[in-house]
């Protein structure tokens, strides 16, 4: 029985703490809208538009659409992705070509079309607004990280050596 | 004369009306001056031609469209996202802008093929969501051919490619124009399809995949 007591105690903490926590997380990016209430939308902005490819900060990292996808439409009736970047399409509009993963299936058998699970362009590929960003982004990439010098004074790497 | 016509046939007194409105109309008048019959011609061509013109323009508008709900639920809720309904502008397309030729000739050809809706309408062709969807690929086709054919003349009465300022153009917008528009390669709606409506299942469509 004490013992019951004294998780509910801690949990009670813990729960707690962490609404204070996330309740000044969401204060941050709400503004100083009350939780019961909903802010104004942020006027949207328009989509880049320079066609000019971004660089990738992951060599795993799925392309980003460098142009406008307004109204374009990716359902099961119609890929309009696929009228210019399909293996058949690219002579003519001169975009680059869905890569060759995307043509093979599970089993890495390579199709005639794109395979099924990567019909679905905007699930990884997504265009690029201007905006301002509420929170920034400290990712660093890994050539960044390898030019850096070592840290001298870490005692983990002591340690092993 | 008229006495002799019998009353018990329908046929024959109908037969012996046509025959006397006949030799009527063949027969110079003996009542009404020249002036005054090519006056009351010139008067009653201008109300009737007037009237069938203004009937004509009534069907050519697009609270007359979507008075049918096979419009108004499908094809106009779609087009209401479009650039083509909503931009920055305010300038808008309505149905008939793209769906009937503008020069007369045409458009009456277009009015009289259009008698084939009203037979869809009255046995309910396409009367519900699903019904459309299976109908959609023939109807888009149909529309795709019709512009095909004529130089995507619809879309040309707005957007002309001599007016085109391709330098306020996206870098692709300019390429594909300057490629494909511009050398006459290409209309329109070769590329631009699904611009106002959503797409029918584009398999079987060339260029699509």
């Amino acid at each position: 029985m004490p013992c019951d007591l004294r998780l509910i105690a801690a949990a009670l903490l813990v729960a707690l703490v962490s609404t204070i926590a996330m309740a000044q997380t969401f204060s941050v990016l709400r503004g100083s809208t009350p939780l019961d209430q909903v802010a104004p939308a942020a006027p949207m902005t328009p989509e880049q538009n320079t066609s000019v490819q971004e660089p990738r900060n992951y060599p795993e990292q799925p392309p980003l659409i460098p142009h406008s996808i307004e109204g374009y439409e990716v359902t099961i009736r119609a890929n309009k992705c696929l009228s210019c970047h399909a293996r058949t399409r690219v002579h003519e509009s001169q975009a680059p070509m869905v890569s060759v993963s995307h043509y093979a299936d599970r089993d890495g058998q390579i199709l005639a079309s794109v395979s099924p699970r990567r019909y679905f362009c905007t699930e990884c590929h997504v265009p690029q607004h201007n905006v301002r960003v509420p929170v920034e982004n400290d990712f660093v990439d890994v050539d960044t990280l390898l030019a850096r010098p070592a840290a001298p004074t870490r005692p983990a790497q002591g340690k092993r050596r | 004369m008229k006495t002799d016509v019998p009353h018990h046939s329908f046929w024959k007194r109908a037969r012996a009306f046509a025959v006397e409105l006949w030799d009527t109309l063949r027969r110079p008048s003996s009542v009404f001056s020249l002036g005054v019959l090519v006056l009351a011609g010139f008067v009653a061509g201008i109300i009737f031609w007037g009237g069938f013109n203004t009937a004509l323009e009534l069907t050519n508008t697009e609270p007359f469209c979507t008075t049918c709900h096979e419009m108004a639920d499908n094809v106009f809720e779609e087009l209401k996202v479009t650039v083509h309904y909503s931009n920055r502008s305010g300038v808008r397309a309505h149905c008939p802008d793209c769906h009937v030729p503008h020069e007369w000739t045409h458009k009456i050809v277009r009015k009289m093929q259009a008698s084939k809706e009203i037979w869809a309408k009255i046995f309910g062709t396409i009367d519900t969501r699903d019904k459309f969807l299976d109908h959609r690929l023939a109807l888009a086709i149909n529309e795709w051919s019709r512009m095909k054919a004529n130089d995507s003349l619809e879309c040309r009465n707005c957007h002309s490619a001599e007016s085109m300022d391709t330098t306020r153009q996206s870098p692709r917008a300019v390429d594909a124009h300057q490629r494909f528009l511009f050398t006459g390669m290409k209309t329109c709606i070769d590329c631009h399809k699904g611009i106002a409506h959503r797409l029918p299942d584009m398999r079987s469509v060339p260029e699509w995949q």
